[in-house]
């Protein structure tokens, strides 16, 4: 498999000062190797999601960005308390977060099911007390819609 | 319809990013829940909110909304405007709520 890039970023949990950081890096990175704007948009989406709840709920976690010549792959771990029930986290609405992450607009209660609606293939593993993976494939072909 | 256009209507003081004022606003959305504002807005938007904690940036700078709007009188931060300056994101203040500020751009639009 010839990768056309691939990287990995480290998110801190609780660092909401850098929020967005590694999103905003990843897009940028894409828009050099010429992804589409439709692509660009569901991929920036997961991405921000995913290190959103990094830092929300979890104590670490890493990003890892791949691109092919035909899909964008991410996945996310992290080292954390996991979701017990990941049913229950997708729906929309459902929300843990303090009232702290609240009050900086987080908290909806949608990241999860954002992710979902961008991604062409998810998939998510949890274990409590140790972590949460999150394996995502976006297909560079525009879907139909 | 630019920016500058509407600093001029309605009376917006411009926090950040006084030389991008040229750019174009196509849309607008109103929210205050950052993931329902990445997932629903669109690009060359301006976002109207509340919300003047910095992470709003982040949200701005990845969709490529045109500009923020802090309605209300909420009044961003020195690292909030540091980010958006950094991002090159404009953000303007207004006493206005957010359903003026909504009604006047949307009237605005439609009579262009
Ligand atoms: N990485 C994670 N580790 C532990 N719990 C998580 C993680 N990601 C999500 N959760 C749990 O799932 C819930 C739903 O997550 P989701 O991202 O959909 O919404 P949210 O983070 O609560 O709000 P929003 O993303 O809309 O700001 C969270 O409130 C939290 O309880
Ligand atoms: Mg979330």
């Amino acid at each position: 498999m010839d990768w056309a890039y691939q990287s990995s970023f480290s998110i801190e949990g609780g660092n909401f000062e850098n929020a967005g950081k590694a999103s905003i890096e990843i897009k940028k990175i894409l828009k050099n190797l010429k992804i589409s704007d439709e692509i660009l948009r569901r991929t920036a989406i997961v991405v921000y999601e995913s290190e959103l709840n990094i830092i929300s709920y979890a104590d670490q976690g890493v990003i890892n960005l791949s691109v092919t010549g035909d899909k964008i792959l991410i996945s996310v771990d992290d080292v954390g308390p996991g979701i017990e029930d990941i049913e229950l986290a997708m729906q929309e609405g459902y929300s843990t977060a303090t009232d702290r992450i609240r009050e900086m607009g987080f908290g909806a209660g949608m990241g999860l099911l954002n992710i979902k609606n961008c991604s062409d293939e998810l998939q998510i593993f949890s274990e409590v007390n140790k972590g949460t993976h999150l394996s995502i494939i976006i297909n560079r072909m525009e879907r139909e819609s | 319809m630019n920016l500058a256009f509407l600093v001029d209507k309605l009376e917006l003081r411009t926090a950040c990013c006084e030389n991008r004022l040229a750019r174009e606003v196509q849309g607008g959305y109103v929210g205050d829940l950052l993931s329902d504002v990445i997932a629903n807005s669109k690009q060359g938007d301006v976002w109207i909110t509340r919300q003047s904690h910095q992470n709003i940036v982040a949200v701005a700078a990845l969709r490529e909304h045109a500009g923020i709007i802090l309605a209300l009188g909420a009044e961003p931060g020195a690292d909030t405007l540091n980010k958006a300056d950094r991002e090159g994101i404009p953000v303007f203040t207004t006493g206005l709520s957010s359903f003026a500020v909504a009604g006047m751009i949307y009237s605005l639009m439609n009579t262009q």
